[in-house]
């Protein structure tokens, strides 16, 4: 009796597992035509020459490189400091990166080892700037830079990208610094290190995972940031990829295959590192947070 | 700015064993030099915090404390139509990216080897600079040479509306989907993160009653991240009140001026029309909506335990 019950219930079951896979495979079918349209639409566009931009195709009916050609040779009017502007985002975020790590992981040095009496008014107020969007504060921003003569300058972007950049940095330091006995600076301490000592040779090297996923953090903010560099930014010798990018949009007849050829250029860095760092950077997240 | 809210989610799943170390009773104050050195420290973070948050916080309230700009604002229908958009970007982007990153962490949790190639490409919006994909999708949506228009007509023989210069709706729609587009990934990863932190055996026990499907979801995965939830789409309301880039490149406030929102028309007001202090005026009116949202956010996020 229990067999012949079992036996009838499983082709049901199985049809309703089928049902289900079958189910899952159109839902991802479906996220991949969302997810990767746009993407598409740059990489077709960077492929067609420019008298096809102006047609009705979906796919590029002469595909070639010659775009990609264009921007790597600055051969656009456009395009005539791109090589100097590439330069110029790279030193953003390379200052960006090195500045944050070491303001952030000072202060959660000082707040969460060194145990700084009413730290935690410093905490609080970087939890503060953090949930201030940076948009709102970009006007007031933009006249204080003028005052203190760095406007059309990359630091005054640096510092921008370092302001919001920061308050990340401390969270995620002080978060992952827990799970690093503190018994160990007191035995440095004991034996005779001083502060500075404590904070190069034990603290930065065991805190290294969560200094990796914030350099990430950091590089890829200063990197992809557009607000703040447009408005900083306003001569093409100083301006960053991203500036020189947006002011494709300003001409009236755009010419939309050099333009998305520069976006594919200037889009691989982040990708790459984002993809190199996506374990270390969730790891280091992880560890500092989801397992305690 | 919106991956730093996977620090601040990711310290509501701390464990408890994070606060015990935090509340070890403090050993006296700091001595003579240590104290110097701790202070020697801190004085670099705070020297960024005044001179480039709380300075042009200052001064942003001082530009922007004339009555007048806001009887200005009140009086100009672009301003109000600009307010209306900003409630429906958040109300309606925000709640429904949300609820479909809800939802596809669920689905994430498949274990089957093709979800997680599929995860890996799933991210790419999230990945990509914003900047490009909004160009591109700016492009796409064309009414005359878009892939979107194109790709109708090709296979169904459709004429496709000029999706962001024809209609308000169309333009708006338009953003609310490229915001959609560029951060849902990002939100369903965190929720995906803490539906795994949530133990195996609780699901077991669930079986033993006999709990499956929907029920499983409704008495077990939801109460355990709805805390969760609550903050993620607290975070990315404030996040996206804040967002530029989206409605900046995607429909650049068009058709004429109908799709701004406050963090656009603020720029604009500023920048283009240069009347800064109207601008800074046009941001502050959303401190009404912020101030609340900040307080029950600071409390949540300094509170870190979830109950699991």
């Amino acid at each position: 009796m229990t067999l012949s019950d079992g036996q009838r219930r499983r082709p049901n079951y199985r049809l309703r597992r089928n049902l289900s896979e079958a189910a899952a495979i159109v839902l991802a079918l479906v996220l991949m035509v969302w997810t990767l349209a746009p993407i598409y639409n740059m990489v077709f566009v960077s492929l067609e020459s420019s008298g096809d931009v102006f047609t009705n195709n979906i796919w590029p009916l002469d595909p070639s490189l010659k775009s990609f050609w264009v921007v790597l040779t600055e051969g656009y009017w456009y395009l005539q400091y791109f090589w100097h502007q590439f330069g110029n985002s790279i030193y953003v975020g390379a200052a960006t990166t090195f500045l944050t790590l070491l303001i952030g992981s000072l202060a959660s040095f000082s707040i969460g080892r060194m145990r700084l009496k009413n730290g935690w008014i410093v905490s609080n107020a970087a939890l503060l700037t953090y949930v201030i969007p940076a948009s709102f504060l970009a006007i007031p921003f933009y006249s204080i830079m003028i005052k203190y003569g760095l406007s059309n300058n990359l630091w005054s972007v640096i510092f921008a990208e370092v302001t919001f950049a920061t308050p990340y940095a401390i969270f995620i330091f002080q978060q992952y610094g827990v799970s690093i006995p503190i018994e160990l600076d007191e035995a440095a301490r004991i034996d005779g290190a001083s502060p500075l000592q404590v904070y190069l040779r034990i603290y930065l090297p065991l805190m290294a995972p969560a200094l990796v996923a914030v350099g990430t953090y950091a590089l890829l903010l200063a990197w992809n940031e557009y607000l703040y560099q447009f408005m900083l930014l306003s001569s093409v010798r100083s301006m960053t990829v991203p500036v020189a990018l947006a002011q494709f949009l300003n001409s009236d007849e755009a010419p939309w295959n050099y333009m998305m050829a520069t976006a594919i250029v200037y889009a691989i860095p982040p990708v790459a590192v984002y993809y190199a760092f996506r374990r270390r950077m969730t790891a280091g997240l992880t560890m500092g947070g989801v397992k305690g | 700015m919106n991956t730093t809210a996977v620090g601040a989610v990711r310290r509501t799943l701390a464990a408890p064993s994070l606060t015990l170390a935090r509340r070890r009773p403090r050993r006296g104050g700091l001595q003579g030099s240590e104290f110097t050195w701790a202070i020697a420290f801190i004085v670099p973070y705070v020297a960024v915090f005044v001179a480039f948050v709380a300075y042009p916080v200052v001064y942003g309230l001082w530009m922007g404390h004339k009555p007048s700009l806001y009887a200005e604002l009140y009086s100009d229908p672009i301003y109000l139509r600009t307010l209306v958009n900003t409630v429906i970007y958040l109300g309606i982007g925000v709640n429904l990216k949300m609820f479909l990153a809800l939802l596809l962490s669920g689905f994430f949790m498949r274990r089957s080897w093709w979800t997680k190639g599929l995860l890996l490409i799933y991210v790419l919006p999230w990945a990509v600079p914003s900047l490009p994909t909004f160009i591109s999708i700016h492009w796409m949506l064309n009414g005359q040479w878009g892939l979107i228009n194109n790709t109708l007509w090709d296979l169904f023989h459709i004429d496709g509306p000029g999706w962001l210069d024809t209609s308000r709706w169309l333009a708006l729609g338009s953003v609310i989907a490229s915001h959609i587009w560029k951060w849902m990934p990002f939100w369903t990863v965190i929720l995906l993160a803490g539906r795994m932190a949530i133990p195996q055996e609780l699901y077991d026990a669930a079986d033993v009653d006999g709990a499956t499907g929907i029920n499983r979801f409704i008495y077990v995965t939801f109460p355990l991240i709805a805390n969760l939830y609550l903050i993620c789409t607290l975070l990315s309301t404030i996040f996206t009140l804040g967002d530029f880039n989206t409605v900046f490149f995607v429909s650049g406030g068009g058709p004429a001026l109908s799709t701004h929102v406050l963090a656009t028309l603020g720029i604009r007001d500023a920048f283009q029309v240069a009347r800064p202090d109207l601008g800074v005026a046009t941001v502050m009116s959303a401190l009404p909506l912020m101030i609340p949202l900040i307080i029950i956010l600071m409390r949540k996020l300094r509170s870190t335990e979830v109950q699991l």
